[in-house]
């Protein structure tokens, strides 16, 4: 009995902690998890909001969204999703905005391909080429267009490896299971491990522009929080933390711009 | 419906992977199941352990630790490259032996139950019939085990064939070789083509279904032998 009182207390606090903290639940995809938990830590310094993330693929947060999923924030990993909620009429008008444009590396784990990633990929050196689902993952289509302009599109086909994702694809090259992988820039410089001469930067006029849209879903039209934490989002000190990870911000200019 | 022919290309190469692990795993768990019920060795208890591992580990964690341990670094990748077949992730080979360690616990179970609910004595008698040691296997334990024999093959087949988390953390998603209905599913999915991931979807709760009413169905004549599982 003694220990049911305990565990009852024990959800009782466990609770009212819920409803005391003031929390925005926010849907991140995978590729931008690293800056967005150094977001969350800078946008917490000042702000009592605490933001609770859920980090995933873009596709299944929009099938959970239209299912009613309590989120209030969607960071997606493309346009495509938000444009398809908006179109489903559960996102709050205007609110929708680029926050960051990607960039593709094509990387390697292999010690004895750093500062050659460019020449092993052009001539076909490499056991297994690791890249993001296209049909699922916009890296992935950046990546087929990639290599649709260097002409490698036919000659590399046979020895792909899809990821779901880039944070899959990140492991088939991190576990040294494909020599090659094609990534995004802010999983590399979200590690500090990672040396300059191991990856590619995958020059931005090769492909189509990566852009990442956020919109603020219509159950949480009334949030304050997940309102400030969208102003903290345009905000120079965001934007820098955002460049610093390896994506593109042109907020200024394209604020707004979604509707 | 609307399957198309990539649909039917998945479903095709997922019979083939459960038909291969479960012809593979019945003549690695007979020996196994045997050993495990008949033995007194201290070494039961741990090994009956990890046999069961799978039943309780997420299976991405169990596909994480397969890819590192069957890639060019891992042991398992060493081994098979020093034997010149190269390494196993995104091979259909490697799904076949990622499957064996996910599936082994429903095959080894029913089989062990079996043999255990037999006994000593119907052997003992048919050695003093003269019968060696092969001779009993099949015309003692063979057929008085035949259920546990059936429940094994049932659920192993079923089994790998509703695997995901293993195939997706070491598949690589090429197509005819590890692209399997379960991953193709969850690609519709998240491409947000649902009409497709509903045909396919549809077409896997039916052949669940069957296959498990075939299970029971025949768990039900076998009442007599003691030999349920699952239930």
């Amino acid at each position: 009995m003694k220990s049911i009182k305990w565990l009852g207390l024990i959800l009782f606090s466990a609770f009212s902690l819920c409803t005391e903290a003031k929390s925005v639940h926010v849907a991140v995809a995978a590729n931008f998890s690293n800056s967005m938990k150094s977001l969350v830590t800078e946008f917490e310094k000042t702000s009592d909001y605490q933001i609770v993330l859920s980090f995933g693929s873009s596709g299944k947060f929009y099938a959970q969204i239209k299912q009613g999923a309590p989120y209030e924030l969607f960071f997606s990993a493309d346009q495509a999703k938000p444009d398809a909620l908006q179109k489903d009429g559960l996102v709050v008008a205007n609110s929708r905005f680029t926050y960051a444009t990607g960039r593709l590396a094509v990387w390697s784990a292999r010690p004895d391909f750093s500062n050659k990633i460019e020449t092993k990929l052009k001539k076909g050196a490499f056991n297994k080429l690791a890249l993001a689902n296209p049909k699922l993952a916009p890296y992935g289509a950046a990546t087929l267009e990639v290599l649709r302009y260097l002409s490698l599109l036919e000659s590399t086909q046979s020895k792909w490896v899809r990821g779901e994702n880039v944070a899959q694809t990140y492991q088939f090259v991190s576990s040294g299971n494909a020599d090659l992988g094609f990534i995004a820039l802010s999983q590399l410089l979200g590690t500090k491990k990672v040396k300059p001469d191991s990856y590619w930067l995958v020059p931005d006029y090769m492909h189509n522009a990566i852009k990442q849209d956020v919109v603020l879903l219509r159950s949480a039209e009334k949030s304050q929080g997940a309102k400030a934490f969208l102003d903290f989002i345009h905000s120079n000190k965001a934007q820098k933390i955002i460049a610093e990870y390896g994506y593109l911000v042109t907020l200024s200019s394209h604020a707004g711009q979604g509707l | 419906m609307s399957l198309t022919d990539g649909d039917i290309a998945t479903i095709w190469l997922t019979l083939r992977l459960a038909t291969t692990v479960t012809i593979l795993l019945l003549l690695l768990a007979t020996p196994l199941a045997w050993w495990l019920a008949k033995t007194h060795s201290w070494f039961k208890g741990p090994l009956s352990a990890i046999v069961a591992l799978p039943l309780v580990l997420p299976p991405t964690v169990l596909g994480f630790y397969l890819l590192l341990a069957m890639g060019p670094n891992g042991a398992i990748g060493q081994f098979t490259q020093a034997l010149g077949l190269g390494t196993l992730p995104f091979t259909f080979w490697g799904l076949v032996v990622a499957s064996m360690v996910y599936s082994m616990p429903f095959v080894v179970q029913p089989i062990q139950n079996a043999i255990e609910a037999i006994g000593n004595r119907p052997l003992e008698a048919a050695a003093t019939l003269g019968a060696g040691p092969i001779d009993r296997f099949f015309t003692v334990v063979l057929p008085l085990a035949k259920p546990g024999f059936m429940t094994a093959t049932i659920l192993g087949f079923a089994h790998t064939v509703g695997e995901f988390g293993i195939v997706l953390m070491i598949g690589g998603s090429i197509p005819g070789e590890t692209r399997v209905v379960s991953v193709q599913i969850y690609d519709h999915v998240e491409a947000l083509e649902y009409a497709q991931a509903h045909a396919l979807s549809g077409v896997m709760i039916v052949f669940s279904f069957v296959v498990l009413l075939l299970l029971y169905t025949f768990q039900r004549k076998n009442k007599a032998v003691g030999m349920t599982y699952g239930r």
